[in-house]
């Protein structure tokens, strides 16, 4: 034992000492966890409960038990637009992964001291602010925008194209504000994986291709599952791309929960489409979770 | 990168496409928010008449103003309730649970908490306005403060507390004397983000203002604003917004250890 070591007696017993820091660490974060559960948790259960209440005479709430407002969830109306959600989401995130693997791989292949750098330059718009991003597409897009003016101007097109207001500008939308997301994401399976393995498959003949769709991707395969889910179920929950670049013409399930609060007044059917949406976020997580734990044993098998 | 093969050039020439495809739309907006003639059409010369022309609108002005005050005041909070926690959850062994709460704020559509919240207010009766814009920044801000303050308190030396406490001082001492100074950047790499988030925060504070000016955030203006289409006041405007935010979030970045960034 160490001379400066002090003497068992002026110490804390271990027993109490341990009690003593559990209890320290709760009074550190009951602050937070109480902000967390009163202004999260809380609100987050009132729309649990609201999904399975009816709409009260003048857009109130009966508190009357009801699962109509899934059954209504299922019309064909509301489906429609489900698809259509699903369809763009999707669209979305191929295009997003495709531009961000091979950005994420360009960055985790350059030397180490400059990764930091190269990542963070993709993450900075993402952390700025999302109308702004959304709003300089339309400056590009609109028939006077630099886009047509510029195809014009070379001679290409005689009539502005209307790239504006369409699919085409809500997925091009999608994919500029979540591109870093995608990138971060792969990149960090990336991070994380064994290039050895990579370097053996060369050693031993493999052309860089076969490595990579043998090896590289099968491992880095949880990343881009992450990326998408987040991804997809952003896009899916968006109103405000829809609403800005696709001229409201197109509506997604965001916009059908917004309307439900702001201008239909039916909370209860807004509720159960929010919950609906949280819901297909926990599966598509479950599934992506899933994933991570099957690449985690077959990387163990290898 | 030293790969002069051809799949390494394609490689880094769609990496640096990908920055074009980035900041590309951004730069744009900043080089036409300097054209005298305010839109594309014609370039009549560089001019800062149209940043001019904001300060004479005392609506943006207004919103500007709300905006900081929300940002600043659930920054404040979030901070302090954020590194509280964060020195709680470091200290215990197990938290899974508590992760996953935590990770929650963060990824949560923000349409779904926007609903959430506005429902929460109404039960109680609560009138909306700035205050309650506040209270709900705070959530998600407390989120990413605690875990910015996390990743700093991953690589903080625990034996130097331990000596501290070996040596007589109380955990308050220890806290002010040792602990907040070493982990100080990292608090303030948190409260810096945490402003930028709440000050181009959208969807949560549209749900949670009130009616009329008094709670509009420079956010819904913008909103209001860019629905009637392209004007070079807006661009303008978000030049200065997104100076500001990058600026917040570079200085973020540098006040975090390396390879520990958002």
């Amino acid at each position: 034992m160490s001379p400066l070591r002090p003497s068992p007696r002026l110490r804390p017993s271990p027993g109490g000492g341990a009690a003593r820091g559990r209890l320290r660490s709760l009074a550190l974060m009951a602050p937070g966890l109480g902000w967390l559960t009163a202004f999260m948790l809380v609100p987050c259960g009132i729309v649990f409960v609201f999904a399975f209440y009816q709409r009260g005479l003048y857009g109130g709430i009966d508190p009357v038990l009801t699962t109509e407002n899934f059954t209504r969830a299922a019309e064909p109306l509301y489906l429609g637009i489900f698809a259509l959600s699903a369809r763009i989401a999707g669209l979305a995130t191929l295009v997003a992964l495709l531009i961000g693997y091979p950005a994420a791989y360009a960055i985790a292949r350059a030397p180490a001291r400059r990764q930091t750098g190269l990542l963070f330059l993709v993450m900075l718009p993402f952390w700025s602010n999302y109308l702004i991003r959304t709003y300089a597409w339309i400056v590009l897009l609109n028939r006077e925008g630099l886009i047509n003016r510029g195809l014009a101007e070379i001679g290409l097109i005689e009539a502005p194209l209307s790239l504006l207001y369409n699919e085409f500008a809500v997925v091009t939308g999608l994919v500029y504000n979540y591109l870093p997301f995608v990138v971060l994401a792969i990149y960090a399976s990336l991070q994380r994986m064994d290039w050895s393995l990579v370097e053996a498959s060369a050693d031993l003949g493999a052309p860089a291709w076969r490595s990579f769709a043998r090896i590289t991707l099968p491992l880095t395969l949880p990343g881009v599952a992450a990326g998408a889910v987040f991804v997809f179920v952003l896009s899916v929950g968006n109103f405000i791309t829809p609403e800005l670049l696709g001229g409201g013409r197109i509506q997604m399930a965001g916009n059908l929960i917004y309307d439900q609060f702001l201008t239909a007044r039916d909370w209860p059917f807004g509720a159960a489409l929010a919950l609906l949406l949280i819901l297909a976020m926990m599966l598509l997580l479950f599934a992506q979770a899933a994933l991570v734990n099957r690449a985690g044993r077959e990387g163990r098998d290898v | 990168m030293s790969d002069r093969s051809t799949p390494g050039r394609l490689l880094r020439a769609h990496l640096g496409l990908t920055y074009l495809f980035l900041y590309g739309p951004i730069a744009v907006l900043m080089v036409l928010s300097l054209n005298r003639a305010g839109l594309p059409t014609a370039w009549t010369g560089v001019s800062l008449h149209w940043y001019g022309e904001l300060a004479r609108r005392p609506e943006i002005l207004s919103a500007a103003l709300n905006t900081l005050v929300v940002a600043a005041a659930s920054t404040l909070i979030a901070t302090t309730l954020g590194t509280s926690l964060a020195l709680g959850v470091e200290a215990r062994a197990r938290r899974g649970l508590l992760d996953a709460l935590l990770f929650a704020p963060m990824i949560i559509p923000d349409i779904v908490l926007a609903i959430a919240l506005l429902s929460f207010f109404t039960l109680l009766e609560v009138t909306l306005g700035l205050h309650s814009i506040i209270l709900s920044h705070a959530v998600f801000n407390i989120a990413f403060v605690c875990a910015v303050v996390r990743t700093r308190l991953r690589s903080f030396d625990h034996s130097i507390t331990e000596a501290s406490a070996d040596l007589g001082a109380t955990p308050f001492t220890t806290f002010r004397r040792i602990t907040l100074p070493v982990i100080f950047p990292g608090v303030l790499a948190g409260a810096l983000l945490a402003f930028t988030l709440s000050f181009d925060e959208f969807i949560i504070a549209f749900f949670t203002a009130g009616a009329g000016e008094s709670s509009t955030t420079l956010p819904m203006r913008i909103y209001a604003m860019i629905r009637f289409g392209v004007t070079p006041e807006i661009n303008a405007m978000a030049t200065l917004i997104m100076l500001v935010s990058f600026t917040l979030v570079l200085a973020s970045q540098r006040l975090q250890p390396q390879g520990a960034r958002p």
